[in-house]
Order: C-alpha cells, then sequence, then structure tokens
C-alpha cells in the first residue's frame, strides 16, 4: 500500500497505523520508495483512535474466525467511516449482522473475501492490482474517467487490465467480494460514481446468484443514474449445465431464474445498459463507448504524466533471478528448503526406505557419501561400544553431580562432555596419531615401542587395568573379529596387534585396549574403504573425527546417568571431609614450599 | 465454503438435539420443557459401490434394534439431496421392517433416474411411521436473505402444498435479533388461518426451530409436512417433521462444528457405543464431523475427492468438479473469477455439453500442488477415449495478485512433461493465457517446453483478453490481432 502512494506521489503514506493485538512491537518498519519509514504499531483499537483522531478508514486484515468480533469493535468509533474486510469464509449470519449495524451507522464496508480497491493516483487496499509492475502496466499510479464495480478481486485486475487498453485509464475500482452477502453492493458504489462528477463512464461485473444487479437496473430505469454503463454478469454457463456446480465464490449460485447471469445479462441490456454478446466482446465495447464519450467531449484525454519508477523488493528481484549476493554461510551437508529435507542430497524418505540406519546418516552428514554397509555398521559398533563405560569415570562422574546440584538435561550433560580431551577419551585420537605416524614411518613395531619409552610417553591405546593376554576385553575380541571378516584389508589392526606382542612380552595388561582398537580400525576404515582419497583420510583424521564418535556415543551414556540421578531423586552431593586431605600452608613458616613436603613439578 | 445441503438424516438430528436446548431469542408462551427430546429414531443405511446390500441391512438391525421392536410401522426413502421423492415413487410408508428392508434392497445401489438426473441410490433413510390426521400437516420454510430471515408458514402442508410462495404466510425476522417479533405478532401474520387453540403449541414450536436455525447456522430450513398433534389441553404437542431439507453453512463450522456433531454422535441417536476399536478415530468434537454431500447424481470421483483433500490442506484454492469425463474441452485455469468466465466462454462458443470439468487454483499454490492438480486433470483427460476431432485443453487464468506465475507454471510443465506423448496421441491442442508476477518467464518456460515435447500450443500473455483464447480454439473463423507471445 506505501509503495502505491509513493508511486501515486503521495507526500507521506496513507497509513497512519497498524492495531496489532499480539505481540509487543511499537513500530514497524516499512518502504518508502528507496527509503524506510516507522508506522506506529497499536495493540489496542482504543489507543490507535485517541492517537489518530483524523483516521476513517481501516483495512482490516484479520481472519475470518477474529473478522467479526473486530469489526463490530471498529464500528463502536464514530470517527470510522469505511471498513474493508479482506478475509475469506466469514460465516454467512456474522457478515449479515456487520452490515446491518454498519447499514445503521452509515458506514461502507468493503468486503469480505474481498481484494479491496483501488482509487489510481490517490489510494488502494491491500493487494489490488497486484504487483507494482502490473500496477505501472495497467496505469493505476494516475485517474482516468472509467470507474468500476466487481464482485470478484482477480477479475478486478482483467478489468484494469481491459480499461487502460482501451480507454484513458481507470477513475476508481471496487471489488464488493464474492461471498453471499457483501457489506455493500453493485448499487451502493454506482451511485457514488453516479455522484462523483470525475467518474464519467461506469462498468460493473456481476455474477451469477444474488438479485443486486437488479438494484441498480432499478435505478437506471428510475433515472438515478444517468452515466453510460457497461456492464455484463459472469456465469452464464450456469444455465447451461445439467447439473448444479458451485463456482469458486460462495455466492454465485442461482436460486431462481432471476439469479442467472443470462437473465441478468438480458434485463440489463432491456435497460440500457452497455452489454456485450460474450464477455470476449467486453474491450471492443469498452473502447466504442469510451471513443463515444471522446467525441461528445465528456470526456478529454489528458496528458501521460512520466511513468513513476518504484525499486523491486530484494526477495522478488531474488525469485526472478535479477540480482545476486554474496552469501554469509555456507552449508554443503543438508537442505531443508525444499519439499523434502536432504542429507546430503538424500531425501528423507529415501533415507528411511533404504533403512540406511544411523550409520548411514552418519556417513551422509559427516562424510557426505553413503558408505558401504559394512563400514556405517561398524561407525554404528562404535557408537554402541562407546555408549558407557560405568559411574565412576571423570565424564559419567561429572555428569551425575551436576545433575544431583538439580541442574538440566543439557546442563548435566555438557558437564560430563567437557571432561573429552586427551586424557579422558582422547586416547582414541591419539592411539590412531601414534600408531598412523609409526606405521607410515616404517617402523618396526618393536622399535615403535623402543621409541616411545625412549621419549618417555606412554603409547595411548595400550594397556589396560584389569584385563591381559589371559582374560581378554571381550569389546576388543568383537572389533576385531568384525573388521577381520568384513573389512578389505586391516593392515593398520595387524601392526597394532603385533605392537601389542611386544608390550606383553614386557608385562600381562598392557594388551591392545578398546580405544586402541576402534581407532586403528577406524584409520583401516577411512584409508581402505576405498570411499576416501589419501587426502581425506588424513584430513579427517586431523579434524578430529575420532573424537566426534566418542563424543556422539558417550553422550548417551551421559544422558543415561542424568535420567537415573532424576528416577533416583538423589539430593544435592558432597563431598566427604574425611576423602580429602588438607595440607594448607603455614604462613608463619616462610613460603609454600618450604613447609618440608616436596611438590613435584611435571 | 459456502451454504452446503446436508442430508435429511442430519438435520433431523440437528433438529431433534437442539429444539429444546439452542437458547430461544425470546420466552414462547409454553413453559420451557423440563426433558429433552429421545434420542431421535434415524436408521442412515449407506451402501458402498462393492457392498453386501444384505450384509448392510443386518447391520443396521444391530446398530438400531428398535427396527426389530414388535409390529412397529416404517417410512423408507433415499436420503441424497433429492427433490420430491414421492413424485419419482422413492416415498416407501407404512411398511413393516421386512418390507421396508425388501423396499431398500431393491434399490440399494440402483441407477435411478429423477428428473433430468441419473444417479445411484446409496444412501437410504429408515424411521418410524407417524400415523396422523391429514388437518395436522404444516408448511414451514425458513430461509435466508439479506434483511433478515424468512418464515414462511401455511396450514396446508404435505406432498401437494403447490406454490407456496403464492399461499404461505410470510414473516421476515430481522439480522438484529432485538427485533425479534413477539409471540402475538408471530401468531397473527403466520398463523392467520389456524385455529386458536393450536397457537400457543406452534408458536412455540416456530420460536423453538427459529432458535435451531440461528444457534446452528442454517441458510436454509424445509419442513414438509411438519405434524403437530397437541395434548388434550393444549399445553404441549408432539411435533413430527417427516420430511425435510436444510442447508448449513459451512463456513460457520468454527462456531457450530461442535453443536453439528454433538446432535450427530452415537448418544444422540441412541446407539449403544461400539466397543472402540484400536482403530477408532478420534473425533475433535463429541461426535463425527458434519459431513456436506455431493448432488444427486454428482458422486465424488476419486480424483475429486483427492482435490477436495489436498485443497483441504492448504491454505490455498484448489477445486474439481467433473462435468463430462469424454468431453473435448479441458480446463485448467487460475482463479475463481476467471475460471467462471472461461466456462462461459466454452458454453457461448457452442461447448457446453463437450466441457469436461469446472475447476481453478488460486491462493498462491505450491509448485508441488500445481503440478498434482495439473496432474490429476490431464490423466483424467487422457484416461477418456480418443476423439477423432481430438481435444482441447485450456491452460488460463487472469492477472494474478501475488501468485508467482512462473512457479505455479513450472508445476504444470511438470505434468505436462510426464504425459506428452500421450497429449500428441490424443491430438490435444493446448492454448494459455496468463499473466501476473513474473509471467514472462512462465509463459517463456511453458513455450520452450512445448517446442521441446513437441505439442500444439499456442501461449499469450496479458495483451490477449482473459478468456479471448476461448474463440479462438473453439469458434470457426474467429480471429485476433493481438500476436502470440514471444518469449
Amino acid at each position: 500500500m506505501l509503495d502505491f502512494d509513493f508511486i501515486c506521489k503521495r507526500t507521506t503514506p496513507s497509513v497512519a497505523g497498524i492495531i496489532y493485538t499480539f505481540g509487543g512491537q511499537f513500530v514497524s518498519k516499512m518502504y518508502w520508495g528507496t527509503s524506510e519509514t516507522l508506522l506506529p504499531v497499536y495493540q489496542s483499537t482504543d489507543k490507535a483512535f485517541a492517537k489518530h483522531t483524523e483516521v476513517d478508514t481501516v483495512v482490516n486484515f484479520a481472519s475470518s474466525r477474529s473478522v467479526f468480533q473486530s469489526t463490530m469493535e471498529l464500528m463502536e468509533y464514530p470517527q470510522v467511516k469505511c471498513i474493508a474486510i479482506i478475509a475469506e469464509g466469514v460465516p454467512e449470519r456474522r457478515a449479515r449482522e456487520i452490515l446491518h449495524v454498519a447499514q445503521k451507522k452509515g458506514i461502507t464496508i468493503i468486503g469480505p473475501a474481498t481484494v479491496g480497491g483501488i482509487k489510481p493516483g490517490a489510494f488502494k487496499i491491500g493487494n489490488t492490482g497486484g504487483m507494482m509492475d502490473n500496477i505501472v502496466a495497467s496505469k493505476l499510479y494516475r485517474p482516468g474517467s472509467v470507474a468500476y464495480v466487481s464482485k470478484s478481486g482477480g477479475m478486478s485486475n482483467e478489468l484494469n487490465n481491459i480499461v487502460s487498453l482501451t480507454t484513458d485509464g481507470v477513475y476508481e475500482g471496487v471489488a464488493i467480494g464474492g461471498d453471499r452477502y457483501p457489506g455493500t453492493t453493485f448499487i451502493d458504489h454506482m451511485l457514488r460514481f453516479q455522484d462523483d462528477p470525475n467518474a464519467k463512464i461506469l462498468l460493473m461485473l456481476g455474477e451469477v446468484g444474488g438479485v443486486e444487479e437488479y438494484r441498480v437496473i432499478e435505478a437506471v430505469k428510475s433515472g438515478r443514474i444517468t452515466k453510460p454503463i457497461i456492464a455484463w454478469a459472469i456465469g452464464t454457463v450456469a444455465s447451461m449445465l445439467k447439473t448444479e456446480v458451485q463456482f469458486g465464490h460462495a455466492g454465485s449460485f442461482a436460486n431462481s431464474q432471476l439469479e442467472t447471469a443470462a437473465m441478468k445479462n438480458k434485463q440489463m441490456k432491456e435497460a440500457g445498459f452497455f452489454v456485450p454478446d460474450t464477455f470476449e466482446d467486453m474491450p471492443s465495447l469498452v473502447a466504442s463507448v469510451y471513443q463515444q464519450m471522446v467525441k461528445k467531449g465528456v470526456v478529454t484525454p489528458q496528458r501521460e504524466p512520466l511513468v513513476p519508477k518504484i525499486p523491486m523488493d530484494y526477495s522478488w528481484a531474488q525469485e526472478l533471478g535479477l540480482i545476486r549476493k554474496p552469501t554469509a554461510f555456507i552449508s554443503t551437508i543438508s537442505d531443508d528448503r525444499g519439499q523434502e529435507l536432504l542429507y546430503a542430497g538424500m531425501p528423507i524418505s529415501e533415507v528411511f526406505k533404504d533403512n540406511i540406519g544411523i550409520g548411514g546418516v552418519m556417513s551422509l552428514l559427516w562424510f557426505r557419501r553413503r558408505l558401504p554397509d559394512y563400514a556405517s555398521r561398524f561407525l554404528e559398533m562404535v557408537l554402541m561400544l562407546t555408549a558407557d563405560h560405568g559411574p565412576a569415570v571423570s565424564g559419567a562422574m561429572n555428569t551425575i553431580i551436576t545433575t544431583r546440584a538439580g541442574k538440566d538435561l543439557i546442563s548435566s550433560l555438557v558437564a560430563g562432555l567437557l571432561t573429552i580431551g586427551s586424557r579422558f577419551g582422547g586416547a582414541l585420537d591419539g592411539a590412531a596419531e601414534e600408531f598412523t605416524k609409526a606405521y607410515d614411518k616404517g617402523l618396526s613395531p618393536r622399535d615403535f615401542v623402543d621409541t616411545m619409552r625412549k621419549e618417555n610417553k606412554l603409547i595411548p591405546g595400550i594397556g589396560h587395568r584389569v584385563k591381559s593376554r589371559n582374560n581378554p576385553d571381550l569389546r576388543v575380541e568383537l572389533v576385531k573379529e568384525y573388521v577381520k571378516k568384513n573389512f578389505p584389508t586391516s593392515k593398520l589392526l595387524d601392526y597394532a596387534i603385533a605392537v601389542e606382542t611386544v608390550t606383553t612380552s614386557k608385562k600381562d595388561n598392557l594388551i591392545l585396549n578398546v580405544d586402541g582398537c576402534i581407532a586403528v580400525c577406524f584409520v583401516d576404515l577411512l584409508r581402505n574403504s576405498g570411499a576416501f582419497s589419501a587426502e581425506e583420510a588424513e584430513d579427517y583424521l586431523k579434524m578430529g573425527v575420532l573424537n566426534g564418535l566418542f563424543v556422539l556415543g558417550r553422550s548417551i551414556g551421559l544422558i543415561a546417568h542424568f535420567l537415573d540421578q532424576k528416577r533416583l531423586r538423589t539430593g544435592l552431593y558432597r563431598h566427604p571431609w574425611d576423602d580429602i586431605s588438607y595440607l594448607l600452608p603455614q604462613l608463619a613458616k616462610g613460603n609454600p614450599g618450604s613447609e618440608g613436603r616436596v611438590e613435584v613439578n611435571l | 465454503m459456502s451454504a452446503k445441503a446436508i442430508l435429511e438424516t442430519d438435520g433431523k438430528a440437528i433438529l431433534n438435539y437442539h429444539l429444546t436446548r439452542a437458547p430461544v431469542i425470546k420466552p414462547t408462551p409454553l413453559p420451557p420443557t423440563k426433558t429433552h427430546n429421545p434420542p431421535a429414531r434415524l436408521a442412515s443405511l449407506y451402501f458402498p459401490a462393492d457392498a453386501d446390500v444384505n450384509g448392510v441391512l443386518d447391520q443396521a438391525e444391530a446398530t438400531y434394534p428398535w427396527l426389530l421392536a414388535p409390529g412397529i410401522k416404517l417410512v423408507a426413502k433415499p436420503d441424497q439431496l433429492i427433490k420430491r421423492r414421492g413424485k419419482s415413487g422413492l416415498l416407501a410408508l407404512n411398511k413393516t421392517w421386512p418390507e421396508a428392508k425388501a423396499w431398500v434392497a431393491e434399490r440399494a445401489g440402483k441407477l435411478q433416474h429423477v428428473e433430468t438426473v441419473d444417479g445411484y441410490l446409496r444412501n437410504f433413510l429408515v424411521e418410524p411411521f407417524v400415523p396422523h390426521p391429514q388437518d395436522t400437516e404444516y408448511y414451514i420454510n425458513i430461509n435466508s436473505v439479506r434483511e433478515g430471515d424468512w418464515i414462511l408458514f401455511t396450514h396446508e402442508g404435505g406432498v401437494d402444498v403447490g406454490d407456496v410462495d403464492e399461499k404461505a404466510e410470510k414473516l421476515l425476522i430481522p439480522v438484529d435479533l432485538k427485533e425479534y417479533p413477539s409471540n402475538e405478532q408471530i401468531a397473527a401474520v403466520l398463523l392467520k388461518k389456524v385455529p386458536k387453540g393450536v397457537h400457543n403449541v406452534l408458536v412455540d414450536f416456530i420460536s423453538r426451530l427459529y432458535a435451531v436455525y440461528v444457534d446452528c447456522q442454517f441458510t436454509y430450513l424445509e419442513i414438509n409436512p411438519l405434524v403437530v398433534i397437541p395434548n388434550a389441553d393444549a399445553t404441549s404437542a408432539e411435533v413430527h417433521f417427516l420430511d425435510l431439507a436444510a442447508k448449513l453453512d459451512q463456513t460457520a463450522e468454527f462456531e457450530c462444528g461442535s453443536k453439528w456433531a454433538v446432535a450427530r454422535s452415537n448418544a444422540a441417536l441412541g446407539i449403544a457405543a461400539a466397543p472402540s476399536s484400536a482403530g477408532a478415530k478420534i473425533n475433535i468434537d463429541a461426535g463425527p464431523p458434519m459431513e456436506f454431500p455431493a448432488p444427486f447424481g454428482r458422486e465424488l470421483s476419486k480424483e475429486e475427492a483427492y482435490i477436495a483433500d489436498l485443497d483441504a490442506k492448504t491454505g490455498a484454492s484448489l477445486k474439481l468438479t467433473i462435468l463430462n469425463a469424454t468431453g473435448r474441452v479441458w480446463t485448467l485455469v487460475a482463479g475463481g473469477g476467471a475460471s467462471v468466465v472461461y466456462a462461459d466462454a466454452i458454453a457461448s462458443a457452442g461447448f457446453a455439453g463437450e466441457l469436461a470439468n469446472y475447476g481453478e487454483y488460486s491462493g498462491a499454490p505450491t509448485e508441488g500442488q500445481t503440478f498434482q492438480y495439473a496432474k490429476t486433470v490431464l490423466d483424467l483427460m487422457l484416461r477418456a477415449p480418443q476423439n477423432p476431432q481430438g481435444k482441447v485443453l485450456f491452460i488460463g487464468g487472469g492477472i494474478a495478485n501475488f501468485t508467482n506465475v512462473a512457479s505455479t507454471f513450472k508445476g504444470v510443465i511438470r505434468a505436462l512433461r510426464e504425459v506428452a506423448p500421450v497429449l500428441v496421441q490424443h491430438n490435444v491442442q493446448i492454448w494459455v493465457r496468463r499473466a501476473g508476477p513474473n509471467y514472462q518467464e512462465g509463459l517463456k518456460n511453458i513455450k520452450s517446453a512445448a517446442q521441446e515435447l513437441g505439442l500444439n500450443m499456442h501461449v499469450y500473455g496479458p495483451n490477449m483478453h482473459v478468456s479471448g483464447i476461448v474463440p479462438l480454439a473453439l469458434t470457426p473463423g474467429y480471429k485476433s490481432d493481438v500476436p502470440e507471445f514471444e518469449g
């Protein structure tokens, strides 16, 4: 509406303010040509009218459910003279109640179920006239001399087109809406046009259903309307069909012969209206009536003003593919804009149809490709194996303590996850790194163990508190068995097993533990499944994808501990004093460190 | 969405339930009743296309045990919005259940000719027969106009009521119910020719009936005959609505849906609650949602039902009515007004009989919805046998207000692509006219698709009159100086 005001060269917007009872906004930003302007937003009708005593017109965009109540409220204010109701599907009884009150109070109602109306060069309601390029094409930025009233909003656009092609343009156009009980009908507007000296030619587009056209016929017969009227009632087909058809508009249904379009056209013609033989002949008829009026001197064509320009909305220009701009973000894994959510290009429905499992989804989102089935199942295996390792490990402990402090799920989960790093859970990354490095350098397993010892470094992924060669960790056995059976090759796993032979010869419990085993197998997968190039494989390892596996798997366990503690209604945890050694410095005896205790710097 | 006719069964159920419940507009001459009507006895029998007729009838005995009451006499009739059933021999009066059963079985699922229309009889109503003296038959009709609601009443109701417009007494109830007439006024206007003795009873009934009409947002209600048998001291009366036709305002569903539903619930119809099966659907109200049947002889086809379902699921509007499945002229038109204009133009070119469908899509449907809609129409067109003269398809529409034409046309083009060889085989001429946001792109795309697919297509933009392509395609020798869209 403001764009229209602007191309009509209004100096201020036609809209004084917005009434929006939801939300707490106080101003709304709108385009005003190339710049922007602020419109006040009111939560209550009372405030809006108190502030704007000059306002007399309201365009009511409320839905069919709430429009009755809000329109009734609006009509309480004596300053309101005209209300346009856009909503479709207003119950007929409510529409009649509205128009009854409006009639008593002398308020003009346009609608319901209408696009509104337009007064070229001055004002337009809502979406009337379509987009700005169409408004420019139909020359609606300046007044002409044809005033029309139509039922259908869609067809009013067509009338704008016909009128602009065949005459000096539209003076005013109103769409009264297709419902059975429009607030104002043809006659109300036709009388207005008759009394407005600037409206030279009247145009009426009626429809099958209702008898409102006959009131215009009466007004012509009685001499109340004297200006030339071009008219047509659409829906002539209805009488030619075998069964009754409800057309698009609620009111377009003939209950008697009088309400048929054919009868209306016949009687309008008899009353001296200009009625074409078919609607297709309308343009030539409008043209000829207009030419007559020009000849008679009733209409004097005006010089065309400059065609105003209005900048195109960014979003529309983008939709048309006219403009582009650099983006701030890129996503190469998922897309939620289309009909269906896509994971790396795979529609979500296919994800389920192919039953690719959580491993398949991970391969799509993490690696942007479908991995072979054995690989997806290996990923799932890792998640299952890392899901939990009892309540005593640091991550679970943190989660439990946080839960017991009364925190929510996310806080408790995150408290646990934050312990994951080079020491807790980090063995995966470390093991992958050390084993791969050694293997790639061509160190023999024995050389590798020796080098690590010389550097005083523990080998990540080797050693277990209780398990040993004779008492093997079943989890490790499961992984080994699966990899041996399904992977094309398992070179790094074989290398790690050879390393284990060296370490266990020193001490029985220096076995390849579950972290080490998963890590080397995962490297085997990246390198040898054929799905990744050598660079990609290195890249993913560097990015810490193994840690990702551990975080994802362990989250299952941490959430379980959270739920467990909640279920048990455990209270706030406080560590017992007797489990803590309190060794404080004694200030009298000099600086800390001089009290005889030995602190070791690592 | 508009005023829609409902089944006689449903109309009666609403009246039975709400007559004593709807708030009367002014106190009536009789004291308010303390009790409500007993559950309505309305046996509604539906026979789907592949139904076992006897199975349905046996099931009815279980659902409505009163059918088996000893000595009961019944009325049976089809309940499918058929007018003047008595005159078409579609009314069985004073029958025992076995007789009624045989009468229904003979007609169920059969093709029936009524006036100008042929249709299958699928839905029957069986209810108790009410013996009554002729002079207790009345006629009442309430219908809505702009100024208010007309009540038409005559004391000589029945099958041969004749021209009620002429002989009925008429009373206009204004829209503003504060101006509702007094009991005396109602009696004075409507009951002139009725003995004084029953005035109170009738005024009470009319007021209650009108209260239901308002409360449940009827737009039309006709009862003929209405039978009112007063009790000895005329303080109350037995009221029976023997035959009823009604329309409800479908748009008022959000206000009245629960009232419509509760009147049609099992409890209100005296049906023992079926043991809830696992698959039982949960209704949003206390009863099933109101159904608005298609007019007699126009059963919703699978495709129409599909489009209606699509329509109900979106804010856009998608409508489809098949008029003649073997017709030569098909339409795929955007916009409520434009679609009517197209149908007009086709009829005035002399092709009313060949017009295959009426329909429209509007309100900015998505590309996907437009595709589904277009595909349904194309499938229907190409399913019908080929016509030696070929077929004509109008892809038309006005100047859209805010629908992106290129985007909806993408859906249309996708549908065309799927059936392109068959379109050629059926010798289909395609005529396109459309305008509105981004129409240039839409027209260009459809034109190039047609060239690529070898379709016989003519494309026009806003320079062409909205339905100007219709005479161009159908009227021999009709010329236009508007050039085709160049792209």
